[in-house]
């Protein structure tokens, strides 16, 4: 499986938007990826959209904390977006609250939230 | 209010590779949607479904799930079953703790998937293998 989940860059911000259902390696890839694109592109925001999942399950919750802790040691932010009402439920229930991962309701919160951010880590827009 | 169970459709997924895993819940998912549960409820049962497809490759070296539709009296649900002859689990009360793993997961999968349905099932012994079977009923 040579698969990729496709990584997208706008202004300071990585954009990822999981389309389909995953297999857990190509879960694995893209935390990887993601990683060495914020160091090769500098950007200090991620912007992950769950909007189309219909299941988070516990081996994608650890992805999406896994990349929150990594991202922000390679100095930039992780906002997941678009999580549905059930998903919520269901990752509460099993006992994953993803403590460490900031959500957005939308794409576009999520970016406002990062652009917050980044005016008051620099002092500028 | 409860008869005798029917179970009605089986259909097997079998499962070697992480692809099986997502055809499994992909499975689990047409069936849920069949028997009319909840979105809410799909989701809990198809999370449950994930965990322990993923429980079955990674820790049992693979194995089978089945899928049923499955009546008693009036209520209608959906019945799945992962079954694998892997090394089998010692500890069964240990197994299904928050957090105790024996692999490199959160320790969720079982403790987590028993949360998410209705019924639920576990036999191990070490050596013969592991069973699981759940139930969710539609409401």
């Amino acid at each position: 499986m040579s698969d990729r989940v496709p990584v997208l860059k706008i202004g300071q911000v990585l954009l990822v938007s999981i389309q389909v259902d995953l297999e857990d390696q190509i879960v694995l890839d893209l935390q990887d990826d993601l990683a060495e694109r914020i160091v090769a592109t500098g950007a200090n925001g991620v912007v992950i959209d769950i909007t189309a999942l219909e299941i988070v399950d516990s081996f994608v919750g650890r992805m999406l904390a896994n990349t929150a802790a990594i991202s922000r040691m390679l100095d930039a932010e992780t906002v997941v977006v678009g999580m549905r009402p059930a998903v919520a439920i269901t990752l509460v229930e099993l006992g994953l609250s993803l403590g460490g991962v900031r959500t957005a309701l939308t794409l576009e919160k999520g970016l406002a939230l990062l652009e917050r951010d980044r005016t008051a880590r620099t002092g500028r827009p | 209010m409860t008869g005798p169970r029917v179970v009605e459709d089986e259909q097997s997924v079998p499962i070697g590779s992480n692809d099986d895993v997502v055809r499994a819940r992909q499975t689990v998912r047409t069936y849920a949607q069949q028997c009319g549960l909840s979105l809410v409820d799909q989701t809990k049962l198809v999370t449950a479904a994930s965990e322990l497809a993923r429980n079955t490759l990674v820790y049992g070296g693979g194995g089978l799930m089945r899928c049923a539709a499955v009546r008693s009296g009036a209520r209608v649900g959906v019945h799945a079953v992962f079954e694998d002859s892997g090394p089998g689990i010692a500890d069964l009360d240990l197994a299904l703790t928050d957090g105790w793993t024996s692999g490199g997961g959160l320790g969720l999968g079982l403790s987590g998937a028993r949360r998410l349905v209705d019924e639920f099932e576990l036999r191990s012994e070490p050596g013969s293998g592991t069973k699981v079977s759940v139930t969710k009923w539609a409401r």
